[in-house]
């Protein structure tokens, strides 16, 4: 260890600056894609839990693709790949809005999955004993419940999606971890830079904490 | 006097030769059971005798395999090929369960008023003036802004009863309604159900509430393995029992 090293704060400030340009590329690709992604996890985890099976087995095969496959090959494949096969280039920001979506989707139809199953058997008997189509049934009685269950879980993807998006400087998008990696390239400075935007994910996600927080409060409150 | 009812009304539930199995088990073993209107039927077993099982073939929670069953002239079909007549069934057949099943997301108003606004189209008006009476009736009109959590076992179950009540049921099936309650609420729940057979409700009562049954019953069924061992009046099968198996289940549950 260089006992010399002093922790310069001027240099740290100072890249504040550079910095916070990336800060809305990183929330318009993590929630531009979670929020695609929240829609294709209701979509394969309602067939997840379909009773036939030839609905079930294409949802049980997109989450093992796309949670066995790391997001870095996954937004690669998308940026570099499918170019190759579509005979025209693809936008690096829809690339990672892309990725995020395809991956977190896979998680959060578990999420939507587990959420539902876990409504004890007794809700839907109830609802359909009433008349209540099984349609209905889901609709007003099981949804609710299970929705309010799957927000822990969603919030815990949302803050492992925003930082998976720090992988995307790979492909060369502007968010956080790319604009870090330039102005290091002309100062130098990569302890006080890569310190700050540390503390920029952190200030993201603890936002997202307090967020969901008061979100479960107030979900919770009638119960 | 259930036979002479039985000749004169159509009846509300016919089985015939009703079989029903989990795997290799025989739940329900060619049963038959002819319920006619305003008939209160309490079915008393063992436990994993098929009471429950029973009650809920009625209205198509467990499907069965073989055998007819009508339920206000609509044909429930075996393996639950019905989807139709089912749906007709459950609006017309209303449910208490054990474990009382309220919607733990709603307040008790919007449990009672949520299947007739979705299934009978109600307005919500019409909807809560129904609720509050049913409420009122069942003695829980003060807790219609509450959640279920706040409200006791007992209160839990009166709900229940006034949620079923709300559809207009023409039959009410009860599904072992004191099992899960601490005891000084059961005479609560109990009291609720004795208004509803002096009402004339037709009701099929599963229950280890013998005292309840000989009081409340026109008819009393005793279930042993799946199938029907014995039935009577009650003081007919309470006091002098004609089968073995139903005189050993009687010491036993009597006794103490």
């Amino acid at each position: 260890m260089d006992v010399n090293f002093q922790f310069d704060w001027s240099a740290a400030f100072g890249s504040i600056p550079y910095l916070l340009p990336g800060i809305p590329w990183t929330l318009l690709i993590s929630f531009g894609g979670l929020a695609i992604g929240f829609f294709i996890g209701i979509f394969f985890g309602l067939l997840r839990i379909s009773p036939l099976r030839w609905l079930r087995w294409p949802a049980i095969v997109y989450v093992e693709v796309f949670r066995g496959t790391p997001i870095l090959v996954q937004v690669l494949f998308i940026f570099y790949g499918l170019p190759q096969l579509l005979g025209s280039p693809i936008n690096a920001l829809v690339a990672g809005i892309a990725a995020i979506a395809v991956n977190s989707g896979a998680y959060i139809s578990e999420i939507v999955r587990g959420g539902v199953q876990s409504i004890e058997r007794g809700q839907g008997e109830a609802s359909l004993s009433l008349g209540l189509s099984r349609t209905q049934a889901f609709r007003y009685v099981i949804w609710p419940q299970a929705f309010r269950r799957m927000i822990p879980p969603l919030g815990n993807q949302g803050i492992i999606s925003i930082k998976d998006t720090s992988l995307f400087s790979v492909i060369g998008v502007g968010e956080l971890v790319r604009q870090g990696q330039i102005y290091i390239a002309t100062t130098f400075t990569a302890l006080e830079v890569y310190f700050m935007v540390a503390l920029m994910y952190l200030a993201i996600t603890w936002t997202l904490s307090i967020l969901l927080r008061q979100l479960e409060r107030r979900g919770l409150a009638g119960q | 006097m259930s036979e002479t009812i039985n000749n004169a009304t159509p009846p509300i539930v016919r089985m015939q030769k009703l079989n029903k199995h989990f795997g290799n088990l025989h739940v329900l073993n060619n049963i038959d059971l002819t319920i006619v209107p305003g008939e209160v039927v309490v079915i008393i077993g063992a436990s994993g005798s098929g009471k429950s099982t029973l009650i809920r073939c009625i209205n198509g929670l467990e499907e069965f395999q073989s055998g007819s069953l009508i339920v206000d002239n609509n044909e429930l079909l075996p393996y639950g090929k019905s989807t139709k007549a089912l749906q007709t069934i459950r609006t017309e057949v209303g449910m208490v369960f054990q474990q009382f099943n309220l919607f733990p997301h709603l307040s008790v108003i919007d449990n009672v008023t949520l299947a007739p606004m979705k299934v009978r189209g109600l307005s919500r008006e019409d909807a809560v003036s129904n609720a509050n009476r049913l409420l009122d009736r069942v003695g829980i009109a003060d807790q219609a802004g509450k959640y279920p959590s706040q409200l006791s076992g007992g209160q839990q179950q009166r709900v229940a009863l006034a949620r079923a009540l709300a559809m207009e049921p023409r039959l009410m099936l009860f599904d072992e309604p004191t099992s899960a309650l601490d005891p000084e609420m059961i005479g609560e729940v109990l009291d609720a159900m004795r208004e509803l057979a002096k009402e004339g409700m037709t009701m099929v009562i599963v229950t280890h509430e013998m005292g309840f049954a000989r009081e409340v019953a026109d008819r009393v069924i005793f279930i042993h393995k799946g199938e029907i061992t014995e039935q009577g009046r009650p003081e007919q099968l309470f006091d002098s029992p004609q089968h073995e198996r139903t005189q050993s289940f009687l010491a036993r549950v009597l006794k103490h």
